[in-house]
C-alpha cells in the first residue's frame, strides 16, 4: 500500500531510520533523563541542548485506536488501524502509528504491543503488532 | 491598567453571509464580497468606516479551497483603507480572526474591523475527491511540522485523528454511539427549520446507525458537509457601537490558551486544547457557565461538540454523552440550545465564523423559524485537537 513518506532532516532522521538496525530511537535528554517526542534540538522539559536519540524497548500499549474503513484513494487497502501508542518507558511518550498483523476488530485500548518496522525507500516506519 | 480585560471594549455590530452552496456557481471572491457588504450594511456602516480586516486562516496556501480568499485580496477588491490587517493559519483555531480583530480594536489600532471566512471545499471536491486530503497538504515527501507524523501512517483525513479522541472518550467515560448520534440528530432537526441549511430531510437514529462507518467510532453522519460559502462579521469599538443600529453584542471574554504541545497526538485526547481555552475564558469574566443560554459548538466532527460541552463547563467532565442523550436539553426549546442553524453537520461547513453569525442572529431575535427564547448570553467555540478558541457573547 502506497505511503506518503516524511522528509528526513537532522532532527527526525534517527526516529525514521533506526529500524534499519532494528532499533526504535527516541530523543532523550541527558540533563533530566526524560524522553520526548517529536524529536527536536532542545528538551522541552528542562531546555537542555544535551539531547540525543536513544534506543527504547519498542514495547508499549494502545492508548487509542480507530479502524479506518474509508478508501481515501483507489489503491488504499482498507480496513486498517491507526493508533496512538504509548511506550512503556515513560507516561505520555506517545505517537501515531498503525497496529498490524492481526484482525482489525481484535485491537483494543490498553493492548500490549511491540514495534515491527516496515521499510519503504530510506524510511523504516515503526509499526506495532500485538505483544504476545 | 494591565488587569483590564480589553475584549469587553469590543462588540459585534453587524453580520453577513453569502449563499451556502454545494457547490455555488459564484466565485470565492464574489461569495466573500456578498458576505462582507451585507455585514457592513447590517452594522450601519460604509466601506470607508472599515479600518481593519482579519481572517483565519487567510490565503495561506495559494488559493487552496480551505481558504481561497485572504485579507490582502479582500482589502483590494473592496477598496478599503485600513490601519491594520492580518491572517494566517497559526493561531487558536477558526475564531482566530475574531480574536485578532478584537485585539486590534482593544489596542487602539482600529474602530471597525471586518472579520471574514471563505471556504470553497464543495466545488473543489467536485473536481477532485482528494482535494482536502492531509496527504495533499504538502508536495512530495512530507516535511511539515503538523503532518509528517501522521501521513506516513495513512492518516489521510482529520477524521482519523478525531476518531482517536472519540474512541478514548468512549473508553474512559462510557460514552455510547447513540449519545454521539444525538449531536447529528439535533443538528438535523435544527437544519430542517433553517432554509439555508444544506441537509433538511429528517434523520432518525436508525438512519444514523445505518450510515457508513468511516473511521470507528465515527460514521458519515458524524462528519460535517462541505460547502462554498463566506461569512463576515463587524467588530466595533464598544463606545462607538452604541450609535449603530443593532444592539451591541459585547465580547465579554475570549479563550485562546494552549498549555500543551501544538500537536494532534501529544495533546490530551479527551481534553484537546479546548479545556485550556475554557479555563482561560471563564477566568476573564464574572459570568459563569450557568449563565449561558445558548451555545454554538464546533461540530466539524460530532465528538468535538461533546468535548466542547465539557471544556466550557456546560456539563460535568465525562458526562457530555449523558447530557445530550435524548436531545431534550440541547433542542431549540431546551435549556441549552446548541448549533441552532444545523451546525456544520447539516447546515454546511462554513468553518467557524458561521457559529458566530448564528449566535448573533439568535441574540438579536432574527433567527426566524428556528428562533429560541429571547436571551442575552451565548458562547461560541471552535476547533479540534490543538486548535481551539472561544467567545462569551453578551447582548446589551
Amino acid at each position: 500500500m502506497p505511503r506518503k513518506l516524511p522528509a528526513l532532516n537532522a532532527d527526525n532522521r534517527a526516529f525514521w531510520q533506526g529500524g534499519q538496525q532494528g532499533e526504535l530511537l527516541v530523543h532523550r535528554c541527558a540533563a533530566c533523563s526524560r524522553y520526548f517526542h517529536p524529536p527536536a534540538p532542545l528538551c522541552p522539559h528542562c531546555a537542555s541542548f544535551d539531547v540525543a536519540p536513544q534506543a527504547v524497548s519498542g514495547k508499549g500499549t494502545v492508548l487509542s485506536f480507530t479502524i479506518n474503513y474509508q478508501p481515501w484513494t483507489p489503491d488504499l487497502e482498507v480496513p486498517y488501524v491507526v493508533a496512538i501508542i504509548e511506550l512503556v518507558e515513560q507516561p505520555g511518550l506517545q505517537f501515531v502509528s498503525n497496529v498490524v498483523g492481526m484482525p482489525v476488530t481484535d485491537v483494543h485500548i490498553d493492548m500490549p504491543v511491540r514495534v515491527s518496522f516496515l521499510n519503504v525507500e530510506d524510511v523504516w516506519l515503526p509499526l506495532f503488532e500485538k505483544d504476545q | 491598567m494591565f488587569d483590564h480585560r480589553y475584549e469587553k471594549d469590543v462588540a459585534i455590530t453587524g453580520i453577513g453571509q453569502s449563499e451556502i452552496g454545494r457547490p455555488s456557481t459564484k466565485s470565492a471572491m464574489r461569495l466573500t464580497l456578498d458576505a462582507c457588504l451585507e455585514a457592513i450594511a447590517d452594522a450601519g456602516l460604509q466601506r470607508s468606516d472599515i479600518d481593519g480586516v482579519a481572517c483565519w486562516p487567510g490565503d495561506n496556501n495559494n488559493g487552496d479551497p480551505f481558504s481561497p480568499v485572504g485579507p490582502s485580496a479582500l482589502k483590494s477588491a473592496l477598496g478599503l483603507n485600513v490601519n491594520w490587517f492580518g491572517g494566517g493559519y497559526e493561531g487558536p483555531g477558526p475564531l482566530t480572526g475574531v480574536i485578532n480583530g478584537a485585539m486590534a480594536i482593544a489596542a487602539g489600532l482600529c474602530k471597525h474591523v471586518l472579520v471574514f471566512r471563505t471556504i470553497t471545499e464543495a466545488s473543489a471536491r467536485m473536481l477532485n475527491k482528494q482535494a482536502g486530503a492531509l496527504t495533499n497538504k504538502t508536495q512530495g515527501r512530507d516535511s511539515s511540522y503538523a503532518w509528517q507524523w501522521f501521513t506516513p501512517f495513512n492518516v489521510q483525513s482529520g477524521i482519523n485523528l478525531m476518531a482517536l479522541y472519540a474512541q478514548r472518550h468512549f473508553h474512559e467515560y462510557g460514552t455510547r454511539p447513540e449519545q454521539l448520534a444525538q449531536i447529528a440528530l439535533t443538528c438535523r432537526q435544527n437544519a430542517m427549520r433553517n432554509p439555508k441549511a444544506l441537509y433538511r430531510t429528517p434523520m432518525s437514529m436508525d438512519d444514523y446507525m445505518a450510515s457508513r462507518m468511516i473511521s470507528t467510532p465515527l460514521r458519515m453522519f458524524d462528519c460535517d458537509v462541505h460547502c462554498d460559502a463566506s461569512t463576515a462579521i463587524i467588530l466595533s469599538r464598544r463606545d462607538i457601537a452604541q450609535d449603530q443600529p443593532n444592539k451591541p453584542i459585547r465580547i465579554e471574554a475570549m479563550g485562546a490558551a494552549l498549555n500543551q504541545p501544538w500537536s494532534w497526538d501529544q495533546i490530551s485526547l479527551t481534553k484537546m486544547a479546548a479545556f485550556d481555552v475554557g479555563e482561560m475564558m471563564w477566568a476573564r469574566t464574572d459570568y459563569t457557565p450557568q449563565d449561558v443560554e445558548s451555545a454554538q459548538l464546533y461540530d466539524g466532527f460530532s465528538i468535538l461538540t461533546l468535548i466542547w460541552l465539557e471544556a466550557l463547563g456546560l456539563c460535568p467532565i465525562g458526562e457530555s454523552g449523558a447530557f445530550v442523550e435524548g436531545g431534550t436539553r440541547i433542542a431549540l426549546e431546551g435549556s441549552l440550545p446548541i448549533n441552532t442553524n444545523g451546525g456544520q453537520l447539516s447546515g454546511g461547513r462554513t468553518h467557524g465564523l458561521g457559529y458566530v453569525h448564528e449566535a448573533c442572529l439568535q441574540l438579536w431575535g432574527r433567527a426566524e423559524g428556528r428562533q429560541t427564547r429571547e436571551h442575552r448570553v451565548s458562547t461560541v467555540a471552535a476547533g479540534g485537537g490543538p486548535l481551539g478558541g472561544s467567545l462569551l457573547l453578551v447582548r446589551e
